[in-house]
């Protein structure tokens, strides 16, 4: 479904991404783990066409997201959903017209189905009857459940989850990580979740991928991926402060 | 040494000026073919025109109606001297329509709309929403500079002429109320010295003036960097730059009609 070739972006002569190749099948939940920093957002973001490669591609069914013009972009974007670190709530417009906003825009719906739909998708996230809310009025939680409400509004074929769990408690992280499950579950998407959260890592993944100096340096089911002996990963997946990573970060420019 | 630091501001600054013209030709650009491409959202056009003139209307109208009280004091210091003070009117009418009005109304304008523009689009920016409106399949240029575009381009001629009726006004009450000057006379000189194309100038420069504000503040949004503190940068970044455009802008196209329609 999604396959990323040989991915180098620079930033300002900083390398953010150094060759990377992952493939993620269809109805698969992938995460990538990684250190804060390390480019996670940015491979996310040139998967959804936000950001171009120096090099390599991306395929996202089998077409090439960074050459494609802006109608073939937009049909694309109607297939994959993102949902932001922040929520990236429209600060101007309530709960409701949020999570409809594509319908709002983009389709013939008439306003008793959009506001349906925008329910519904409320309502799988847990959040129903919350529609007149204004984004400032929600607590962190809140606004990441609304956000995943708005990208699963379109019923959209992947989910790309930008550390949905951080900055939030631990309750409203386990939730968020049951949804994720769930709707999975449910919707039979694919999703890509980037985080640094073991703990949601191995409950939501059927295959981790873990990011180091711009590459994956390893990729396997949440068993694999613990029983590792590649210190890279060992040193990560147990939160050590002395290994190889914090060795070798000053070097990696 | 100091000399040598000097140059390479300058050169620096030089070069990021640059930068920013052929940014904002670019959003220019994007904008006219957007604002031309179906579908057309009228809603968002009128929330903006809203925001962009009938909210301005009050501050308009007290700047305007001082404009004029002071324009025909300052006036009417020399006129008096020389025993002209019939010509106040005339004098006063002339320079509200074809300067002051669009120049002052669009100062006003640009400190009150185009700094929230900016506020608004680059506090967007650094929280991702301006990331999201793209995947979301809404293009950013077409969703938030377009409508702006298009409500300034209108809204400021509008705030313009009504500028000029005000400053008129200020003018006339001076000049009535103080100056002993009678109403039909001020009415008449003020008529016959105002020529359709004094008009006609005025608010085309207005609306020139209008599109600069939008597009000047939009671009200096979506280049926000570095949180709340850039939002402020860009902010104060976009008054100034709209102010220095909107004079040099004032200065060409007086120059222009004054050879085109001399």
């Amino acid at each position: 479904m999604i396959e990323i070739i040989g991915l180098h972006k620079k930033f300002n002569n900083a390398t953010v991404l150094d060759g990377l190749s992952l493939n993620i099948e269809k109805g698969q939940t992938c995460v990538i783990i990684g250190r804060s920093g390390c480019g996670k957002s940015v491979l996310l973001k040139h998967i959804v066409g936000l950001l171009k490669p120096d090099s390599g591609k991306v395929l996202v069914d089998r077409k090439e997201v960074g050459v494609l013009d802006e109608a073939e972009l937009d049909s694309l974007r109607s297939k994959i959903s993102m949902v932001f670190q922040g929520g990236a709530l429209f600060d101007s417009m309530n709960v409701a017209e949020n999570v409809g906003f594509s319908l709002i825009e983009y389709t013939r719906l008439g306003y008793k189905e959009i506001m349906n739909r925008v329910e519904e998708s409320l309502s799988l996230v847990g959040l129903g009857g919350i529609g007149n809310l204004m984004p400032a009025e929600l607590s962190g939680g809140m606004k990441k459940r609304v956000a995943l409400a708005r990208a699963i509004c379109i019923r959209p074929e992947v989910i790309l989850y930008d550390e949905p769990t951080t900055g939030i408690d631990p309750i409203a992280a386990d939730s968020i990580n049951s949804l994720i499950r769930s709707l999975h579950d449910k919707l039979k998407v694919t999703s890509i979740v980037v985080t640094h959260d073991m703990k949601s890592a191995y409950h939501i993944a059927d295959k981790i991928a873990m990011m180091y100096k711009g590459r994956i340096v390893i990729e396997g089911s949440p068993r694999e991926i613990r029983e590792s002996h590649n210190p890279v990963v060992h040193q990560f997946i147990n939160g050590l402060a002395k290994g190889p990573i914090t060795e070798a970060v000053d070097t990696f420019k | 040494m100091m000399f040598t630091l000097f140059f390479v501001d300058l050169g620096r600054k030089v070069l990021s000026f640059l930068y920013f013209l052929g940014g904002l030709a670019s959003l220019a650009g994007q904008t006219v073919y957007f604002t031309f491409r179906p579908p057309y959202k009228y809603g968002r056009i009128i929330e903006q025109g809203k925001k962009a003139g009938y909210d301005s209307f009050p501050l308009v109208s007290l700047i305007s109606l001082f404009i004029g009280f002071i324009f025909a004091l300052q006036t009417a210091y020399f006129m008096q001297r020389i025993g002209s003070e019939m010509y106040i009117a005339s004098m006063v009418a002339l320079s509200i329509v074809r300067e002051l009005g669009p120049v002052i109304t669009a100062l006003v304008v640009a400190g009150r709309v185009g700094a929230s523009n900016t506020a608004e689009i680059g506090s967007m920016q650094v929280t991702e929403q301006i990331d999201a409106l793209e995947t979301l399949a809404a293009n950013p240029v077409k969703y938030l500079v377009v409508p702006r575009f298009v409500a300034l381009g209108v809204m400021l001629p509008v705030l313009t002429l009504y500028a000029n009726i005000i400053g008129i006004l200020g003018s006339y009450l001076i000049c009535v109320v103080k100056l002993g000057i009678t109403s039909s006379m001020y009415m008449h000189v003020t008529f016959s010295a105002l020529l359709y194309k004094d008009l006609f100038t005025g608010l085309f420069k207005s609306w020139i003036f209008g599109m600069l504000i939008a597009l000047i503040s939009c671009y200096e949004g979506f280049n926000v960097e570095g949180g709340a503190a850039g939002v402020g940068r860009a902010t104060t970044r976009s008054v100034v730059f709209t102010f220095i455009m909107i004079i040099a802008a004032d200065c060409v196209f007086t120059a222009l009609f004054y050879f085109i329609f001399p």
